[in-house]
């Protein structure tokens, strides 16, 4: 038995990191791309060139400019989760890419959320640019990070890589920033809320849900 | 050994290279773990996340962490699993596996250097579990060391 044994000793380490490597591997893993009832609402209209997260008839739409490398917009991306939240089907969300000339990686950031899009997962990327902001504005292979969050939303990464560089995704924040310069946009985040620029002063959590709420009871009103 | 009573002092001195092998199994088996860890999160691309450690994501994200597309961690997985098995294989008196052990604590500990380096000074990031898994391959370098001669080849 004792000749055996280092050879069942070795098996069975094998077998557990198998096991186990397996099971993690499982559980870490990416879900499967499943659309919720309003994330089809919003695909419908991102065929129509628009980032759009929330109900499509919600009685308020907030449009953000954003630029993923700005601190203020990774802050207001949490803010505006709260709302999305706390809203519900009464709130949806437009994103509008507004990456500024001073922030070194934030065309590129701008450029993988639209190869995002292309696979149908922008708003995935943008949750993920945010979240990960202190992380990859400081890293000196951005590109690298780039193609591991592809990885971890279960984008083709091959594909997002020869996305980045595509004349749509470039088109996309062109004409966004032409959209923005129409609008008289030249900081970010700058939000509207039903078309009315909401001040640089109330972007923060009270001021933002005020605005929303007199957006609401605009509508509401008969 | 077989059927001959040994003396206390010639017993102990026999049992210092069971002692060390079984040892050293450990931290490998500690290192596979940790290797383990770092191959699924790389294929999953969970890299990203790393328990909100930003020099995790950098390390693991950088274009360092793969070769061939491959992901590093997964030759350490496979070098701390070599490591293991020859340890135990050690402990149990085979001569060529000490040999054999030493060679992949050999290949570990160049490879741990290289990963320092690459972290301190062309990254100037540091992963926890990477210095995890340098801080094993440090002590089963130790270990070798620390070995006295070969065990009689087993029959």
């Amino acid at each position: 038995m004792r000749r055996y044994l280092p050879f069942i000793i070795v098996a069975a380490v094998a077998l557990i990191t198998f096991g186990s490597g397996l099971a993690l591997f499982r559980a870490k893993r990416p879900p499967l791309p499943t659309p919720k009832k309003d994330s089809i609402a919003a695909g419908a209209e991102e065929t129509q060139g628009l980032h759009v997260r929330g109900n499509a008839t919600a009685p308020v739409t907030l449009e953000e400019f954003g630029d993923f490398e700005c601190p203020p917009c990774g802050t207001m991306a949490g803010v505006l989760k709260e709302a999305e939240e706390k809203y519900g089907a009464r709130l949806r969300v437009i994103f509008h890419q507004y990456p500024l000339a001073i922030h070194v990686h934030a065309r590129e950031a701008a450029l993988a959320s639209e190869a995002a899009h292309l696979q149908g997962r922008f708003w995935e990327m943008h949750d993920l640019l945010y979240q990960e902001q202190g992380v990859w504005t400081k890293s000196t292979d951005v590109p690298s990070l780039f193609n591991s969050y592809a990885n971890k939303i279960g984008l083709d990464v091959d594909r997002f890589k020869k996305d980045m560089q595509a004349p749509e995704a470039k088109a996309r924040v062109a004409t966004d920033q032409k959209l923005a310069a129409a609008r008289g946009v030249t900081s970010t985040p700058t939000i509207f809320i039903n078309n009315v620029l909401l001040p640089p002063t109330s972007l923060n959590p009270t001021d933002l849900h005020a605005a929303i709420d007199a957006a609401l009871k605009e509508k509401t009103a008969p | 050994m077989k059927g001959k009573r040994q003396r206390p002092r010639e017993a102990t001195r026999s049992r210092t290279p069971v002692i060390l092998y079984s040892v050293a199994a450990l931290f490998a088996a500690a290192g596979l773990a940790d290797a383990t860890y770092l191959t699924v999160i790389a294929l999953t691309g969970e890299a990203a996340a790393c328990g909100g450690s930003a020099g995790c994501s950098e390390v693991l994200g950088s274009s360092y962490a793969r070769v061939a597309g491959i992901p590093v961690a997964a030759f350490g997985l496979l070098g701390y699993f070599s490591a293991f098995s020859l340890a135990v294989f050690a402990a149990f008196n085979y001569a060529r596996a000490q040999k054999l052990f030493i060679l992949a604590v050999c290949a570990l500990f160049v490879a741990t250097l290289w990963f320092l380096y690459v972290q301190a000074f062309l990254l100037h990031a540091y992963c926890r579990y990477c210095l995890f898994s340098a801080a094993i391959s440090f002590l089963l370098m130790g270990l070798v060391v620390a070995a006295p001669g070969q065990p009689k080849e087993k029959p």
